[in-house]
């Protein structure tokens, strides 16, 4: 199966691989997928004043997984809180020119996204949190 | 050294140039139809398939009469298994085999089993990959017609222990088919040794060209007999209409007589840059598990898994050398790979694997390359990878809640 230029690009150079750490107060850390299951996507953000300053992810995973996750941090800098929720799988397949049997890898991108926002969510518990 | 590099060599092999040097007289000039018994186009088409009948046989220590053309291994197992059952349905319908033969194998079993025309039992293998005679002698009921295994798995490697298990099928009284397109030209093959009655092989594992295969059916002690699946003209004494390509056959005769003269040379190239490759490789990344039995396999075989990184993206980061993986994402099924599953393999750690398969065109050089490339694509993705940092931080990752997918 050949890939897209883009998902070959994130591939080659991945935007924003790494980590937070995941007890910052301003930090949102969302886990999914399983080993078994041949990925897993950690995707964390962290958050000023509602807005996503800065996201970092690490996949284990194909190509189009790690492609996935590399995109969605690049969408989700800059982003607020609400508008982050609004980032849907088909528009990741559609960035990457995902074939069909690689869509679940977008599927996983956005639970990850929303577990990321969740656990901010609770972290601050629905208070978005200040400059300190 | 050129790239891209071909390490995939258990899915196909390059066509040797001696190979094809024989063949090309078989397409323009002497184009006959082997079965055309009347004229001079015919004879010299008939003695070039005889020629390579026999060259065939020498390699698998059969008579040249025993060799059936088919179009390959597949239509090899096929005909075997399908032929067998077909033959001897009154004598009973019972078929052994084991959980790790090629899709070649189990699916017509199952196609079999479908149909109602077969009761099958898969035999579980060790953790090596390896079937264990002493169950194949205990699964034999008095309504067993034919035992299937294979000479040596296609992504593993092992071989498994054939001649014991034609012994049991000898005493018995069971036919045995072995199918061994991995194994004949790269390990020795004796079917009169080994006890084989009827056994799968293909000339494009051999250095040949694509689109022919031959099934050897014994002819005495005992004679074995199978219904045909394709009818027509008659050909291949019956077992086998179509016409003889004749060409492909030529040249699979050629490749299996080089393969006969170059084994003992090639084999002992192929081990020392196999355990090179495996040895470098593997004491440079902690964490990498071998796939298979640590001797008892085929010489150009090695499957690791790399634990933390998944097989596809290793695949994706080594693009210019060619390998496979066990991973789901390289199959249809999104499945990972039903072999190293039945070896007890964890399914992350067969996710985590790749085949190197090396062959008669590999190099010194193109495996110093692999390691070097190997090595620097596992650590980049095991720094990518959330699995490898928590288990760096200590993290039991057995015990963490995983949400299936």
């Amino acid at each position: 199966m050949a890939y897209s230029d883009k998902v070959v690009d994130h591939f080659n150079n991945p935007r924003n691989m790494g980590s937070f750490k995941k007890d910052d107060a301003d930090v949102g850390t969302g886990m999914v997928g399983a080993p078994e299951c041949g990925d897993v996507m950690k995707l964390q953000i962290k958050v000023q004043n509602d807005t996503i300053v800065d996201a970092k992810f690490k996949t284990f995973g194909c190509g189009s997984a790690i492609a996935s996750s590399s995109l969605a941090t690049e969408w989700l800098k800059g982003k607020t809180i609400e508008e982050a929720q609004k980032i849907k799988n088909t528009d990741i397949v559609q960035e990457l020119n995902l074939p069909p049997v690689k869509i679940h890898c977008s599927v996983l991108a956005e639970d990850a996204i929303k577990a990321a926002l969740a656990d901010y969510q609770k972290k601050t518990d629905g208070q978005p949190t200040g400059t300190k | 050294m050129k790239l891209p590099i071909f390490l995939d060599n258990h899915s196909t092999t390059p066509m040797d140039p001696r190979v094809l040097e024989a063949m090309l007289p078989y397409f323009v000039e002497k184009f006959g139809n082997a079965a055309s018994r009347n004229h001079a186009f015919g004879w010299a088409a008939e003695e070039a398939v005889e020629q390579a009948r026999k060259q065939i046989a020498k390699l698998i220590n059969a008579d040249s009469k025993e060799i059936v053309f088919t179009s390959g291994a597949t239509e090899s197992d096929n005909l075997a298994l399908k032929g067998v059952l077909e033959m001897y349905k009154e004598k009973g319908t019972h078929i052994i085999t084991s959980s790790t033969e090629h899709r070649a194998v189990l699916d017509t079993a199952k196609s079999l089993e479908a149909k109602g025309m077969a009761t099958v039992t898969y035999l579980p293998v060790d953790k090596y990959g390896m079937v264990n005679p002493q169950d194949v002698q205990n699964a034999i009921t008095d309504k067993t017609i034919l035992i299937s295994i294979m000479l040596a798995n296609n992504e593993i490697g092992t071989i498994n222990p054939i001649q014991e298990i034609g012994k049991i099928a000898k005493a018995k009284g069971v036919l045995f088919h072995c199918d061994a397109t991995q194994g004949v030209g790269k390990i020795p093959v004796d079917v009169q040794a080994m006890g084989i009655d009827l056994m799968s092989f293909t000339s494009h594992k051999v250095y040949g060209p694509k689109g022919v295969g031959a099934l050897y059916v014994r002819k005495r002690n005992p004679r074995v007999r199978i219904a045909a699946q394709i009818d027509g003209g008659g050909h291949e004494r019956g077992m086998r209409s179509g016409t003889l390509p004749v060409p492909l056959i030529v040249g699979f005769g050629k490749a299996c007589e080089l393969c006969e003269q170059e084994m003992v040379t090639e084999t002992a190239r192929l081990i020392k840059m196999r355990d090179r490759l495996q040895t470098d490789i593997m004491a440079a990344l902690e964490e990498s598990y071998l796939n298979g039995h640590p001797t008892n396999r085929l010489p150009g075989n090695l499957n690791i898994s790399f634990a933390y990184v998944e097989g596809e993206s290793l695949l994706m980061g080594m693009k210019d050398i060619a390998l496979s993986s066990g991973s789901a994402c390289t199959s249809a099924t999104l499945e990972p790979s039903y072999v190293l599953r039945a070896l007890g393999v964890g399914t992350e750690l067969a996710h985590s694997s790749i085949r190197f398969g090396l062959g008669r065109f590999n190099t010194d050089d193109e495996i110093d390359y692999t390691t070097k490339k190997v090595i620097e694509v596992v650590t980049k993705l095991r720094e990518m990878s959330p699995l490898y940092e928590m288990a760096k931080e200590g993290v039991d990752l057995k015990s963490v809640q995983w949400a299936a997918h």
